[in-house]
């Protein structure tokens, strides 16, 4: 398997604080990748350079081999890239339908089109009854979804989900898990997560990578991971084991 | 819009296409002045209620405008149909200028405003000191022959004022509408909702928000245009003033901020009981000076603190003209 999207010794300080520093993974075509790690070890803030929120200060970023460094984030949409954002940013005063087309414009001609996308994707992550409602409306579980539709609705090449797991029930985990599953067999959409649900990590990915104080501590296949004496120091601890 | 809402508008427009055949002079003014700030209000509420940038300084738009066209009709004999156009690319000019210094040096929010505040009275100020346009002392437009029509210089009787005011209030009404719904409808609201998650959804959030600048720019110079030839003499301290910003911005948010009939509805109630409370006044004898503008803060006070959606959401569903969630 290629490399779909390849991350190339990614560093970015905040005030001296090295938020990432010299990190580098890669994530297949069809691949779906976990980044994991504890409180401020710069998921986040990994997301925000490949999306494009942020300037790297070193290293770059590659989709399908086009260098998304120096891109706007809208630029980076366009390239491929679908963010979630890990605090919520739903438009409170659109409906949630209308969330959605806005998304599917990316690649939709017309408003009419976007509006069938929107409505295929609404389906898909079971926000379909909830069209109508304002996004101001919504509980938290299901904006972290109408996120996830939005940027769906993009048709991104590479979906990056961040902590969209964070407060939902094992059964909606598992809901939600399924949701992704299939769209990444169905169609071959690359995924990227950051998640604290170890239940979730282990079901859904192929490969995590471990972050830690900005450094990547440990990458590998799910269950060696786990059990890599340095992930469970820093951040899985004794409860690890039962996963 | 459902069904009753349509049979509404009809009745409404052939209301208003009837008016002149009944109403009287004063009357006749009163509309002309609602239309004329439901026009102005409507183009402000696409930069403010559509996109989210907030204006405190269209009034450079009514004034240059209006100072272009009057400009050339009295110096040069241009007629407004033609100097409408330069009045509209100068405008556009001037409010992409202005875009492009805040959009692409990050200035947003209160200091968006302030700058627009400050073009409206550096171009005061300029005004002031252009002889060509007769500086403080004002400019003057000869007052039109009342009773024969001259469309080609738009000159003659109140009653072709207040059509042509109808006709640009109600264009300006279908184009929002059309607009709204359009891709840059969608993106507008994004960008207005949530800036960062627009751009990351793709949208060229610069771009947009240049374009309803632009088009905000484009129809309140018309609204300029309309001003000069309707009023005939313009004053720099007066049509580029602060106040006249405030007045054409009052009529949304009272009606409702991003709504297509907030700017026509908040026209008419201010109009309306502005006019009613001074005529009343004068009635009993009584003459307070700036009363106008206490009745002002009064109404807007009350909307914010019991409708700070405006009067016409909820106005709109106690009529049944929307359905309850989502209808616009
Ligand atoms: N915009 C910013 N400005 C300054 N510091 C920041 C900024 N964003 C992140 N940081 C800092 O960078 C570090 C990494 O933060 P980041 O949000 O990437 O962590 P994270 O791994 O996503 O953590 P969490 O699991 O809590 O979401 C933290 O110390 C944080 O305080
Ligand atoms: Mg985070």
């Amino acid at each position: 398997m290629s490399a779909l999207l390849e991350v190339r010794n990614l560093s970015k300080a905040f005030r001296g604080l090295k938020a990432v520093n010299n990190v580098s993974f890669e994530v297949p075509a069809k691949g779906i990748v976990a980044l994991i790690g504890p409180n401020g070890a710069g998921k986040t803030t990994c997301f925000n350079l490949i999306a494009g929120e942020f300037a790297a200060d070193t290293g770059e970023v590659r989709l399908g081999g086009t260098l998304l460094s120096g891109m706007r984030s809208d630029q980076a949409c366009k390239a491929g890239i679908g963010r979630t954002y890990q605090v919520v940013k739903p438009f409170p005063e659109m409906t949630v339908e209308e969330n959605v087309v806005v998304g599917a414009l990316n690649r939709a001609p017309t408003v009419a089109a976007a509006r069938c996308a929107a409505n295929e994707v609404l389906k898909l992550v079971h926000l379909d009854k909830k069209a109508h409602i304002r996004a101001a409306h919504l509980t938290l579980p299901e904006r972290k979804r109408l996120e996830v539709a939005r940027a769906l609705a993009t048709q991104p090449r590479i979906l990056l989900l961040d902590e969209v797991m964070a407060g939902l029930r094992p059964t909606e985990v598992d809901e939600i898990v399924a949701v992704f599953r299939t769209v990444n067999q169905e169609t071959g959409l690359a995924i990227l997560f950051v998640e604290h649900v170890m239940r979730a990590v282990m079901a859904l990915a192929q490969e995590v990578v471990v972050l830690h104080h900005g450094e990547m501590i440990a990458r590998g296949a799910p269950d060696a991971v786990v059990r890599d004496p340095k992930v469970i120091e820093s951040y899985l601890g004794a409860e690890a084991v039962d996963g | 819009m459902n069904r009753r809402a349509l049979v509404s508008l009809l009745i409404l427009g052939v209301a208003l296409l009837l008016l002149p055949l009944f109403a009287n002079s004063y009357l006749l003014s009163v509309a002309t002045l609602i239309l004329f700030f439901a026009f102005a209000g409507q183009a402000w509420n696409v930069m403010m209620g559509f996109c989210g940038q907030l204006s405190l300084g269209h009034s450079l738009y009514v004034g240059v405008g209006a100072y272009v066209a009057a400009g050339l009709f009295v110096h040069l004999g241009i007629g407004p149909w033609a100097g409408v156009w330069l009045a509209v690319a100068l405008c556009v000019a001037l409010g992409c200028t202005i875009g492009f210094l805040a959009f692409r040096f990050g200035i947003s929010g209160v200091y968006f405003a302030l700058l627009t505040i400050a073009f409206a009275e550096f171009t005061r100020i300029g005004f002031d000191h252009l002889q060509w346009t007769g500086g403080p002392g004002g400019l003057f437009l000869k007052v039109a022959q009342r009773d024969t029509i001259d469309i080609a210089n738009f000159r003659g009787p109140p009653a072709m004022y207040y059509y042509a005011i109808l006709a640009l209030a109600a264009g300006a009404l279908a184009l929002c509408s059309w607009l709204l719904k359009s891709r840059a409808g969608f993106y507008w609201q994004a960008i207005r909702e949530n800036e960062e998650a627009a751009q990351a959804l793709g949208i060229n959030t610069f771009r947009w928000k240049m374009l309803a600048v632009a088009i905000s720019s484009a129809m309140t110079a018309v609204a300029g245009v309309f001003y000069a030839f309707y009023y005939n003499n313009l004053f720099p301290e007066q049509i580029f003033h602060i106040s006249r910003s405030i007045e054409i911005i009052l009529g949304p948010i009272i009606g409702g901020v991003g709504t297509l009939f907030g700017p026509i509805l908040g026209a008419v109630v201010l109009t309306v009981l502005a006019d009613g409370i001074t005529e009343l006044l004068a009635a009993v004898g009584v003459e307070v000076p700036g009363i106008k503008q206490v009745f002002y803060g009064i109404v807007l006070l009350m909307v914010i603190m019991f409708l700070p959606n405006g009067i016409w959401p909820t106005l709109a569903r106690k009529l049944g003209l929307v359905h309850a969630e989502g209808g616009k």
